[in-house]
């Protein structure tokens, strides 16, 4: 079959690879029908997260038909049904799992010892990404096992596009999660850093969960346009000052709740010298994040308030400012997604016509000219957001 | 067999039957090898600066060409980081550098001219190489004008923002909290 494959840093290549096969009770296989590249699909590409391996498959953001079922997945899945994966694999059965803790399942990540060195507890296994979670082969493929399957899935009607259902299975419900990690109140402004697909969803999931005002700041026109279709109020940090503008907004009080979903990436610009030193550190790996965002986030979050956090980090930040967040009493919260908690909701909402997911969605490709649609993407070059590849 | 399958990662699934295209352009090759060649360079000046210097007639310019060494691998760096464009247009700076320089070491009263004059033919080729891949890099990641989109129609709500925004003020339901345990009534759905 054919699927994207990592083989080092900037190198993406679409291979010809063997096919996937039911390893175990709980698998299935899919038909990929609709895959797409997420922003931590770029954290890969610019080879910033550890222990991925050249000849590994990536993606994992993906749906598709289910074409065959291993004996015990057979009680919840069968041939020719219509699933969106999670990017979490998760087991259903481990503590974690059970109260809803689904990216921490306990027994999905088969590289359980390598993690627990490194994260001190292993976190759920991950399609298409690191080592460190699992090393599964990814979506960006013809074909995928689906581990778990039984209960790593998300049952979508026929009635429904794939374009609308695709992104239930990661940046709807990283979206989502991130605003409702920020226990929105309707008094609340929700400032959001970062407007590609996750900030999208961000905005939108913040003003479906009631808040007075959406904030988003960004400085591609494109992405900042989008953010005001979807009913934020937009800070180019290129034109503006994001702590002046914030203040306007807030009486000078600063937001209430603030969302990260930048990550580890944070843009470098000369107006803001601490990327610069975050960038020069990373080149001679003394430090493997940008944590600009965070920062920028700790200093104007109204004091009491909260940080979520959705974008990706991956290893170290330096100069993160404790002694203010202490002292402002602010609450974090992160993680990666627990997609199924989310799901049942988000679907119903889609199929109530609250909300339409596929307006994100500015590119479709063939899975052949996904090496070339990574480039697109990372430059935000043709008014790129959100690439689907069609295998 | 549950856990033993899904607990094991298999070495050999996927296995590659044959490589396809690649996002790597010829112009990120040549960069990253330009790259390594500038930290290659600037490792030989750092170390071996007395033997560069005897070499083309530069007797007393040891300092100099420590310099240079320590800038070629600050530029190598670059070039090899995700900011290879200012890492290459940095490298073509550096050129210019060395060529001023090297111009001034082929005179007739060094005996080590010819030396001298062969670093600098080599030195106006490598130049003509980065300024190649700096302007290939420079054109394959470029935003321009026609990359600019207006996407103020794409507001993701079917029934329009106001109607979300009401979604969202019902008084009557539960708010979603981030903190909430799993409904007790739908467990199987969740997981």
């Amino acid at each position: 079959m054919k699927a994207l494959v990592w083989h080092g840093k900037e190198d993406i290549r679409c291979d010809t690879v063997t096919d996937p096969e039911i390893e175990d009770a709980r698998d299935a296989i899919i038909k990929v029908s609709s895959c797409a590249i997420c922003g931590s699909d770029l954290h890969l590409f610019h080879n910033f997260i550890p222990a991925m391996e050249p000849g590994d498959i990536v993606g994992h953001e993906m749906m598709g038909e289910v074409v065959e079922v291993g004996s015990s997945a057979k009680s919840t899945l069968k041939k020719g049904d219509r699933i969106v994966v999670p990017f979490t694999i998760f087991c259903g059965e481990c503590d974690q799992c059970k109260r809803g803790n689904m990216s921490v399942c306990e027994r999905s990540n088969r590289n359980k010892a390598m993690a627990d060195k490194v994260f001190g507890h292993t976190t759920a296994g991950l399609f298409g990404y690191t080592h460190l979670t699992g090393g599964y082969p990814g979506g960006q493929a013809e074909y995928m096992r689906v581990p778990f399957a039984d209960k790593t899935h998300i049952k979508v009607p026929d009635s429904l596009t794939d374009e609308q259902v695709l992104f239930l299975g990661d940046i709807f419900p990283t979206g989502w999660q991130a605003a409702v990690h920020c226990d929105i109140e309707p008094t609340d402004t929700v400032a959001i850093w970062g407007c590609g697909p996750v900030g999208q969803m961000a905005i939108r999931s913040a003003v479906l969960l009631g808040a007075k005002q959406v904030v988003a700041i960004d400085c591609i026109p494109e992405r900042l346009s989008m953010a005001e279709a979807g009913g934020a109020i937009t800070i180019n940090f290129e034109t503006e000052s994001v702590v002046e503008r914030l203040n306007d907004l807030t009486s000078g009080k600063g937001p209430e709740k603030c969302i990260d979903a930048v990550g580890l990436e944070s843009h470098v610009s000369m107006g803001q010298p601490d990327t610069i030193l975050d960038r020069a550190k990373q080149m001679v790996m003394m430090e493997s994040d940008r944590p600009h965002v965070l920062r920028e986030m700790i200093y104007v979050c109204r004091p009491g308030g909260i940080i979520s956090i959705a974008g990706v980090y991956g290893g170290l930040v330096d100069k993160i400012p404790m002694g203010p967040a202490m002292n402002k009493s602010l609450t974090f919260r992160m993680g990666q997604t627990h997609v199924n908690r989310w799901t049942d909701d988000l679907l119903r909402r889609i199929e109530e016509g609250q909300i339409d997911p596929s307006f994100v969605i500015t590119h479709t490709a063939k899975l052949e000219d996904g090496p070339e649609m990574y480039k697109v993407f990372r430059n935000k070059q043709d008014g790129c957001i959100k690439v689907v590849l069609k295998p | 067999m549950s856990l033993i399958a899904n607990t094991v990662e298999r070495k050999d699934n996927p296995r590659v039957l044959s490589t396809g295209s690649s996002s790597l352009t010829a112009t990120d090759r040549l960069a990253r090898n330009l790259g390594w060649f500038s930290i290659g360079l600037g490792v030989a000046e750092l170390f071996a600066a007395r033997s560069i210097s005897r070499a083309i007639g530069m007797d007393g310019s040891e300092n100099l060409i420590r310099a240079f060494g320590a800038r070629e691998i600050a530029s190598g760096m670059l070039t090899l980081s995700l900011d290879k464009k200012a890492g290459l247009y940095s490298r073509v700076a550096g050129d210019a550098l060395d060529l001023a320089v090297l111009s001034t070491a082929v005179r007739d009263d060094n005996p080590k001219r010819g030396n001298a004059a062969m670093a600098l033919a080599m030195v106006a080729g490598v130049t003509l190489l980065d300024v190649a891949a700096a302007l290939g890099t420079r054109q394959q990641s470029a935003r321009d004008e026609d990359d600019l989109r207006d996407y103020s129609d794409r507001s993701g709500f079917p029934q329009g923002v106001d109607a979300a925004r009401r979604e969202g003020r019902h008084e009557d339901e539960e708010p979603v909290k981030a903190l909430s345990p799993p409904s007790p009534s739908r467990p199987e759905q969740r997981v």
